[in-house]
């Protein structure tokens, strides 16, 4: 082993060179995105089930009427979930709040929107549970059946927003479990908030992931 | 995430027993236990292949023996028909996934990642650890479809719908279809917990000097494994998820119009070729990452035995990562007889013909680096040169699969098995044992026995030549595969016979020659020769520790590289080998470009990690 101390010439500092992390990426960071990579694979994967399904059994489901909300007598198609969407995208909003304030080391800031990012993806998955009570309930909507077509829009349905819904609902965990180190001073003490923003990096990627499901499920 | 930045390179040497030994988070523990847990889950396939022969060779015949030892799985003395199938769909998954997999990822990924570059132990130890514990929860639920009623899942390893995803379809499709998903969903959470570890510690924790290409060619190999295998399990998840949703939520993803003993299944409007394409999606690049790790080994090996540097080392690389991109875009080729569009079937044939490409290269640069090398032939080196004949036998047989014209004839018959076997049960097992073989000594401080080595190396050469040499003549014949009895086809010529009795005992005594290397392993690790450091004079970090290496590896100060990890028989020098430590104005170096890697920037006390967040 060499433990020289003679100083060396130092030619050019490469970051491929070793000894130092490419680009000054934490390891935690750069985990959280290959993770995120490999989470995507299985989103992907969905996604493409569900989109050669559709094209191949040719007719497919008005969903501007399955998720339509009926107010004052009037058929407001897609209300709910633009709702949803809106929240889902305004808690990526709050989390970049709670970021930025992290690198303040602001504390009470930081938990206050970790919080509230919390209280936004928890009303997202409310309104999900209330859609699904919804399909279910009332229309009859099942995995193996529903009224409004081919049998795979129920099976596709449950299936992605089910998954989706999890990964929201393990964000909210993930945000309580980092709101809590926030609280504890766990950061303050470490001198580093990088956690928080390596949270942010799955709370964005989840929301990411609606957009596609918005998308490719509900607006075609 | 709630670990401390440098985690890797804090975390204390445990004292108690359970934490060193059992729970540990030291990635060469965990190494070691990966071992021995996918070598296990390997003897279980070796004995399933056993009695899949038995049917196959003596029809109708009573085995009085092997009716004893599993009476669960036999009836009158004869293997039944639907025990065949289960043995068949486990010994396929095991031996691919829960003995192949594991024991290179898990088992070499472990062991030579965090020492090959450097690092005192893995990015994430805990989740590392987490990682093996996961892996053996699948192990024992695999294990435990065996027991249930019904039997072990029994629709092949690759589990195509409908026979997986309608439980009246074959007795195997009840239960044990249900746990071998649930099973393999849970090896992939496993694996990806271990993926994400490998790939993030050979991108972060390198020690000074080891630029990337100045990794070994194992690392490099490990590395893209590790990143295929991370971005294709994902497809089989998503796939097991719609099956296991299929056979207990009454959808129908795959499944339509299936007709079950008569009766009308009321599910429609699904795709089984959707899962096909989800399967292969994985089971492509999954082959790939089985024969990468071993290319790296051989590598390793040869160039170290030949005492030359590796032929062409950027050349290699490269190839690496050609094989890795390529291995996902050529997974149709598993589907020519499955309903494709012939232009899509044009596309993967070119596919799988380019990814011959940098597979050649590969197997030319084995070859320029044993020419004119001062050759050398302890057991791991044999197992080498073993991998490079058995991968030039098996790939040819891929280029000819690759072909719809041929492949339409071929597909499904022992010409198949014959060629996956000999990429897969011969050469990459071969990667293994040359792999145990050569590190062995810096695991457990002693060096295997040679001359036990050396026979077990002729006896499985020469017997896996044996088991499936014959098998291409069988395929041409037209004989189908994962048929348990073949006397109502007529047209099989009468001598086939002959050729299986002649397969089975090849098995047999192949089979019973890996109980030299059980011994070897076992009597080497008490009464093998004392190991120093560095027993095979090789110029990789993990050789500089002493053996075996003590928790984290480098002890007080991290090793600083100054060249790569070939310069062996350099002209001018003092010795035939020069480690990666030592610097160049000491001795000269044969790598090439050299100005372009800057030299290492040392830090006051030498530790190289500074990647806090």
């Amino acid at each position: 082993m060499a433990t020289e101390t003679t100083a060396h010439p130092v030619e050019q500092a490469v970051s491929w060179g070793g000894g130092v992390s490419p680009f000054g990426v934490s390891w935690q960071k750069l985990m959280m995105w290959i993770f995120v990579l490999s989470d995507a694979f299985i989103f992907g994967s969905f996604l493409v089930s569900y989109a050669t399904t559709r094209t191949s059994i040719g007719t497919w489901v008005d969903t501007g009427k399955v998720f339509a909300l009926h107010i004052a007598g009037a058929e407001i198609p897609l209300l709910l979930i633009a709702i949803m969407t809106f929240i889902l995208v305004s808690s990526s909003g709050t989390m970049a709040l709670a970021v930025a304030n992290a690198y303040e080391r602001k504390k009470r800031e930081t938990i206050r929107y970790l919080m509230l990012t919390m209280f936004l993806g928890l009303t997202f998955v409310g309104c999900q549970v209330y859609e699904w009570t919804h399909l279910i309930v009332d229309y009859g909507v099942r995995p193996w059946w529903n009224p409004f077509g081919p049998p795979q829009f129920g099976a596709y349905f449950f299936t992605l927003t089910g998954f989706h819904g999890l990964h929201v609902l393990s964000g909210v965990v993930y945000l309580g479990v980092i709101a809590r180190q926030v609280a504890r001073g766990v950061y303050d003490r470490r001198g580093s908030y990088a956690n928080v923003e390596i949270a942010g990096l799955y709370w964005h990627f989840v929301d990411l992931v609606w957009v596609f499901i918005f998308t490719m499920f509900y607006l075609f | 995430m709630a670990t401390q930045p440098t985690a890797a390179t804090v975390h204390q040497e445990p004292t108690s027993f359970w934490r060193r030994y059992i729970f540990s988070m030291d990635h060469k523990v965990i190494a070691i236990q990966y071992m021995i847990t996918a070598g296990l889950m390997g003897i279980i396939g070796l004995v399933m292949s056993w009695l899949m022969r038995m049917p196959l060779t003596w029809p109708g015949e009573s085995i009085p023996i092997a009716a004893k030892i599993f009476p669960g799985l036999f009836e009158g003395g004869v293997l039944r028909p639907d025990a065949y199938l289960a043995m068949m769909t486990m010994h396929g998954t095991l031996m691919v996934f829960f003995f192949l997999t594991a024991i290179l990822l898990g088992g070499f990924g472990n062991l030579l990642i965090p020492l090959q570059c450097g690092a005192r132990d893995m990015a994430f130890p805990f989740v590392n650890m987490l990682s093996y514990w996961v892996f053996l929860l699948s192990c024992l639920i695999m294990l435990a479809s065996l027991f249930v009623t019904g039997g072990a899942a029994a629709a092949g390893w690759t589990a195509y719908p409908p026979l997986s995803a309608v439980a009246a379809a074959v007795p195997g499709s009840g239960l044990g279809q249900t746990l071998w998903l649930i099973a393999m969903a849970v090896f992939i959470v496993s694996s990806v917990m271990g993926g994400l570890n490998y790939i993030t510690t050979v991108l972060n924790l390198r020690t000074q000097g080891m630029s990337m290409m100045r990794l070994p060619l194992t690392v490099w190999a490990l590395f893209v494994a590790a990143i295929i295998g991370l971005l294709a399990f994902p497809a089989l998840f998503a796939g097991a998820v719609l099956l296991l949703l299929d056979r207990h939520l009454g959808t129908s993803f795959y499944l339509d119009h299936i007709v079950v003993g008569g009766q009308h299944l009321a599910r429609e409007g699904g795709n089984p070729l959707l899962w096909q394409h989800l399967f292969w999606f994985l089971g492509h690049p999954e082959v790939y990452i089985l024969i990468l790790p071993p290319m790296g080994i051989v590598s390793e090996i040869i160039a170290n035995n030949a005492r030359k540097p590796i032929f062409a080392y950027r050349a290699m690389v490269y190839s690496i990562i050609a094989i890795g991109f390529l291995s996902f875009i050529v997974w149709g080729h598993h589907m020519f007889v499955s309903g494709m569009n012939i232009w899509l079937s044009a596309a993967f044939t070119l596919t799988t013909l380019i990814i011959a490409v940098p597979s050649a290269v590969k197997t030319f640069n084995w070859l320029g680096t044993l020419w004119r090398g001062k050759l050398r032939f302890p057991t791991p080196m044999l197992f080498a040169i073993g991998f490079v004949s058995t991968f030039v036998t098996g790939g040819l047989t891929g280029i000819f699969l690759g072909n719809p014209t041929i492949d339409i004839q071929l597909h499904d018959t022992y010409f198949v098995v014959a060629h996956f076997h000999i990429v897969m049960a011969t050469s990459a097992v071969f990667g293994v044992f040359a792999g145990v073989y050569y590190w062995f000594p810096k695991m457990f401080g002693r060096l295997m026995s040679e001359r036990l080595g050396k026979l077990h190396f002729w006896l499985t050469f020469l017997g896996m030549y044996g088991i499936f040499f014959p098998m291409h003549y069988l395929g041409f014949m037209g004989m189908p595969r994962r048929y348990y009895g073949f006397g109502l086809l007529q047209y099989l010529a009468p001598d086939t016979q002959a050729i299986q009795l002649f397969i089975t005992i090849s098995a047999f005594i192949t089979g019973a020659a890996q109980l030299l290397f059980l011994y070897n392993l076992v009597w080497s690790l008490w009464r093998g020769k004392r190991a120093e450091a560095n027993p095979w004079q090789a110029n990789t970090l993990e050789w500089q520790a002493p053996s075996p290496p003590p928790h984290g590896n480098w002890g007080e100060h991290m090793p600083v590289v100054y060249r790569w990890a070939y310069d062996y028989s350099v002209p001018g020098a003092s010795q035939d080998f020069i480690p990666q430590t030592v610097p160049l104005e000491q001795e000269p170096t044969g790598e090439h470009r050299r100005a372009a890697v800057a030299a290492p920037e040392l830090s006051g006390n030498g530790e190289a990690h500074r990647n806090g967040g």
